[in-house]
């Protein structure tokens, strides 16, 4: 086990290579510099500021000193904040967006595996019918519609919950996480039902229910450990997602996180912003990845084999 | 119906005969062809000109005059959201071919190839699975402007993975099938193989997933538009007509539930669609494999 992770760490590095590298030429052959802004500036003034951050060298030049400093988790400075570091911006937007990530994660957990076992347990009948309508619902329904009218309807109508912030007002926090995770928790629904219904067919499930155990006890303990490994697959790649959403969410709910940091670098040109946080993202989704493709693993004894039986 | 009793049932014609039953993926298909039907038409029965503006009528909500409402520029929303549909509609479409033909040219060729070519190409496919895509596009988005033959491509080459396996797993198992043995040992040319063996029973798969790749890449679309980072006025999609919505939704609601209705329906119909031929043309897997 600890071998496979290792050897898939191994694969990360030349992935992470090609992030960086894409990324970096990507931006550096973008038209329109971060410079050439609104107002007219003297051309010495761009030399300076160009020499300040290395620009007027080669480009290969700043490349492989890019590579250096990021190998020391040094960013770079921001182009759009001077005197402050890519790195500090990120750790200002992080938090903010894990718990979002985080409070997603857990709705869409929490509805999208209950509604599929639920959906599971009676296939063909009104409760698989009802939550996996919903499902179809949450998929079509996608954040910067739903976000809106939630807010529309709990936030402006009925006055119940805050309209935007984070942190600032109790139950603000609320809003933005159902938005992000309704359409996980409609994935996840389908995935486990899926997985529940084929797991429910096998042998040693009919070996569990002729021992005479009840049926809660046959899901709970033998039923839900192989149902979920779609489920649990499924979390690497949920995450990414959450990611990409969270530039959606954070900026309808306006809450200071990554997202909304990337989507604004985005805009404004903040070349040594975009590139950080790209980096930045992709180390995340890689080591989610892997993090869950472990698991799966560790969940599925077949699979267990396998991956000893390759290292 | 006695014809097909007699010459026995074709896997096509199985299949529509199943999807027949399906009443919810035949109303998908109904809204979807009703959808281009009107979007090809638009020039023509819109109610009013792409940029025929009433200032002094403002936003309106819906009247007789206007089904939909009007915007805060008076402009009719029925109009918008069909000029809008075009766009969207064509995004959908355009890059979810770029993604058809990458897709099923590569998967193909490391299907049939296999060896170390397959071994090779299916790791640049895995290693692109990795890398994270959202983000590539916004950041294509912002380098080369906001072009729309450029959403286009890059839309397209994000979604060309999944189909690439597909494909590819697909051909690996029609080889090694006795049917394509026998076809070789009878001394059937490879391409009369391709063409009679392989292509045919590829293709049920590629339309399956073509047609649930077509709402993910609208969804795409409207994503990027909403942020701004899309489609770009004066040309209008429903994601853009989106975003002025929520900007104006507290006043005039409306302006957000049309357009945010529209799409959600259309990817409901695709949705639809889709599940129900894969129900139809693949029966050996359900619809949440």
């Amino acid at each position: 086990m600890l071998r496979f992770a290792f050897y898939r760490l191994l694969q990360a590095i030349p992935v992470l290579l090609i992030v960086i590298s894409l990324t970096f030429f990507l931006v550096h052959s973008a038209p329109g510099g971060p410079f050439s802004a609104d107002k007219a500036v003297p051309p010495e003034v761009i030399k300076a500021l160009e020499a300040q951050y290395n620009l007027d060298q080669p480009l290969w030049q700043q490349y492989v000193s890019y590579l250096g400093d990021i190998v020391q988790g040094d960013f770079g400075p921001s182009f759009k904040y001077p005197g402050r570091n890519v790195s500090e911006l990120i750790a200002a937007g992080l938090p903010a967006t894990a718990e979002l990530a985080f409070y997603a994660m857990l709705v869409a957990l929490v509805i999208g595996v209950s509604a599929g076992v639920a959906a599971a347990m009676r296939p063909n009948t009104a409760q698989d019918y009802i939550p996996m309508s919903a499902a179809m619902i949450g998929i079509c329904m996608p954040s910067f519609l739903l976000g809106p009218l939630l807010v529309l309807i709990f936030g402006i109508h009925l006055e119940w919950l805050p309209v935007s912030g984070w942190g600032d007002m109790p139950g603000d926090k609320i809003l933005p996480a159902i938005t992000l995770g309704t359409g996980y928790a409609a994935y996840i629904a389908r995935l486990s039902r899926g997985g529940m219904l084929e797991v429910l067919s096998q042998d040693y499930i009919r070996t569990a229910r002729a021992k005479g155990l009840s049926e809660p006890l046959v899901i709970a303990k033998h039923a839900l450990r192989g149902g979920l490994i779609p489920v649990v697959a499924f979390l690497g790649p949920a995450f990414a997602g959450l990611l990409g959403g969270s530039f959606v969410v954070e900026t309808i709910f306006q809450i200071p996180g990554l997202g909304r940091f990337y989507v604004q670098a985005a805009f404004n040109r903040d070349y040594t912003m975009i590139l950080g946080t790209t980096v930045f993202f992709a180390t995340l989704i890689i080591v989610f990845n892997l993090l869950s493709d472990m698991l799966a693993i560790w969940l599925n004894p077949k699979l267990r084999q396998q991956a000893q039986g390759k290292s | 119906m006695t014809a097909i009793e007699e010459q026995g049932t074709s896997l096509w014609r199985d299949a529509w005969i199943k999807l027949c039953k399906n009443y919810l993926a035949l109303l998908g298909l109904a809204i979807i062809l009703l959808l281009c039907l009107v979007s090809l038409l638009t020039p023509w029965i819109a109610p009013y000109g792409y940029e025929e503006q009433n200032l002094l009528l403002g936003a309106t909500p819906p009247s007789a005059a206007h089904w939909l409402g009007t915007d805060i520029f008076g402009r009719d929303m029925l109009t918008r959201i069909m000029y809008g549909g075009r766009v969207s509609l064509t995004v959908g479409f355009i890059a979810t071919a770029v993604a058809l033909v990458i897709g099923v040219l590569w998967g193909a060729i490391a299907g049939f190839v296999g060896g170390r070519v397959d071994a090779v190409m299916m790791r640049i496919v895995d290693i692109m699975y990795a890398l994270p895509f959202m983000i590539f596009i916004v950041l294509l988005m912002v380098v080369f402007g906001r072009n729309i033959l450029l959403l286009f491509l890059a839309i397209g080459a994000v979604e060309w993975l999944t189909m690439a396996r597909i494909v590819r797993g697909q051909v690996m198992n029609l080889r090694k099938q006795e049917f394509v043995e026998a076809a070789y040992s009878l001394g059937l040319s490879q391409w009369t193989i391709i063409r009679r063996h392989i292509i045919p029973n590829t293709l049920g798969p590629v339309i399956v997933y073509t047609t649930l790749t077509i709402p993910s890449v609208m969804l795409l679309e409207a994503f990027l538009s909403f942020l701004g980072l899309g489609i770009q006025p004066p040309q209008s999609s429903w994601g853009l007509l989106i975003n002025y919505g929520v900007e104006t939704m507290e006043e005039y609601p409306w302006l957000l539930i049309f357009p945010g209705v529209t799409l959600s329906l259309t990817l409901f119909a695709l949705n639809f669609l889709g599940d129900g031929l894969r129900d139809a043309l693949d029966p050996r897997t359900s619809k949440d494999q």
